[in-house]
């Protein structure tokens, strides 16, 4: 499945300063759906580079970053079990630095 | 991509009932598009601006930028209903260049770029202007350790030494809910009265020359990300500190319920102190002048240590006297 992955607020340097990550990521077979709970699995171990527990914290992102699901925030859309579909544009932005 | 928006239109927005949800306000938990948002987002603000009575027509005010997304988001928002209700105001862009290599050349290119895109006028000032030394040339002398309270010190003066500059009426800085919210727990957990009954108030320092206002100060810090999410190029979250573990524990309390960050703020401004308790009290530092509850301000302390040059040791040693604040971080 193509998606467009994209980092920001400083999460970027978590993926070696890359804010925008075109991935194939292969769902999984038994359940032949992507949610984003298995993204979130996947990113954290294909992309994230270093410190993944600035991005996630247990099955989830840490609290404070903020994740939008086709520019719509994912909280509207279930959360972690928010469904994706080819192309989706997937947006983390962490809101834990300076103002 | 049109198909794919398929999953996300089933749900409206709660205020205009035709364009679909785009996030969840954490104040109200509904579920609004972008664009009431947009509108909601700065509406509010206004509201705080005009209930408060933060300004009055003909001012002269500094908006502290930092090039970082709450003052980036706060001058555009203060230009835009500065301009749409007719306010009055004179607005300038202050920002502290601290002289550390390589941190502030984004933050402060973003701060030029606001002063053209907004049309403000943007005054830089240096800490080797105002104190003789640069963060670089500072860290040089007491290394790595301990450098963030001179940082910290220093930038506070900074932004009123600069507001004196322009000669402002007031300072306006970015500090938004979530901030507010932190402050209000770290000073419990200090034990600092004083700081907790000044730090929720939205105007400080009415008797000093420059008061500092927070129109941000119900604003929530997920609205203040997303709001410029499409308005501006994405450089302007410039990734600095992350912060500690009160922050954090506001995030996670944020994520359980919401309202947890208004809260607190809350209860910080209904917090009282029994008249009996003796209070510092606010004089001026006999040295620069500057407010400051003991004989010098804490700049002078650690300026006088610096050029010394037998600075953080000595300073160590001389914190337990009397007459001599320990040194906080805020």
């Amino acid at each position: 499945m193509q998606l467009t992955l994209e980092f920001g607020g400083g999460l970027e340097l978590l993926c070696d300063s890359v804010k925008i990550h075109d991935v194939n990521v292969i769902p999984n077979l038994e359940a032949d759906k992507l949610t984003m709970k298995d993204l979130l699995v996947w990113v954290r171990t294909n992309v994230i580079k270093e410190r993944p527990e600035m991005f996630m914290k247990d099955d989830s992102v840490r609290p404070g970053v903020l994740v939008l699901v086709n520019d719509c925030d994912w909280e509207l859309s279930g959360q972690l079990d928010t469904p994706l579909e080819e192309k989706d544009v997937v947006v983390f932005i962490s809101t834990l630095h300076g103002g | 991509m049109e198909g794919n928006h398929e999953k996300a239109r089933v749900r409206l927005c709660y205020l205009c009932n035709q364009r679909r949800a785009a996030l969840k306000r954490p104040k109200t938990l509904e579920q609004i598009c972008r664009e009431c948002f947009y509108e909601v987002f700065e509406e509010e603000i206004h509201q705080v601006i005009v209930k408060n009575q933060l300004f009055k027509p003909g001012e002269r005010i500094a908006i502290g930028a930092s090039g970082g997304k709450d003052s980036t988001v706060l001058a555009y928002v203060l230009s835009e209903l500065n301009r749409r209700h007719n306010y009055g105001l004179d607005l300038f862009l202050l920002s502290v260049d601290e002289g550390i290599t390589g941190y502030r050349d984004d933050s402060l290119e973003t701060v030029k770029r606001n002063e053209l895109q907004y049309g403000l006028p943007l005054k830089i000032v240096s800490y080797k202007d105002l104190y003789g030394w640069t963060m670089d040339e500072i860290v040089k002398t007491i290394g790595l350790k301990n450098n963030c309270t001179f940082c910290g010190v220093f930038r506070r003066q900074a932004l009123d030494r600069g507001a004196a500059l322009l000669k402002v009426d007031k300072l306006v800085t970015g500090h938004n809910a979530d901030d507010i919210a932190e402050t209000v727990l770290l000073n419990i957990l200090r034990g600092d009265i004083a700081r907790l009954s000044r730090c929720t108030s939205i105007t400080t320092g009415e008797d000093g020359p420059i008061p500092r206002c927070k129109p941000f100060k119900y604003t929530y810090e997920k609205e203040i990300v997303i709001y410029p999410y499409e308005y501006f190029v994405a450089g302007i979250y410039s990734p600095n500190a992350y912060r500690g573990f009160a922050r954090e524990f506001i995030k996670d309390l944020e994520r359980m319920r919401p309202r947890a960050i208004l809260d607190i703020i809350k209860s910080g401004e209904d917090f009282r102190i029994s008249t009996s308790t003796k209070m510092p009290e606010q004089g001026i530092c006999e040295r620069c002048g500057y407010i400051s509850s003991q004989k010098w301000c804490k700049a002078c302390v650690l300026l006088e240590g610096l050029n010394k040059a037998d600075s953080w040791c000595q300073l160590k040693v001389r914190r337990n006297e009397p007459g001599i604040t320990v040194i906080a971080l805020y």
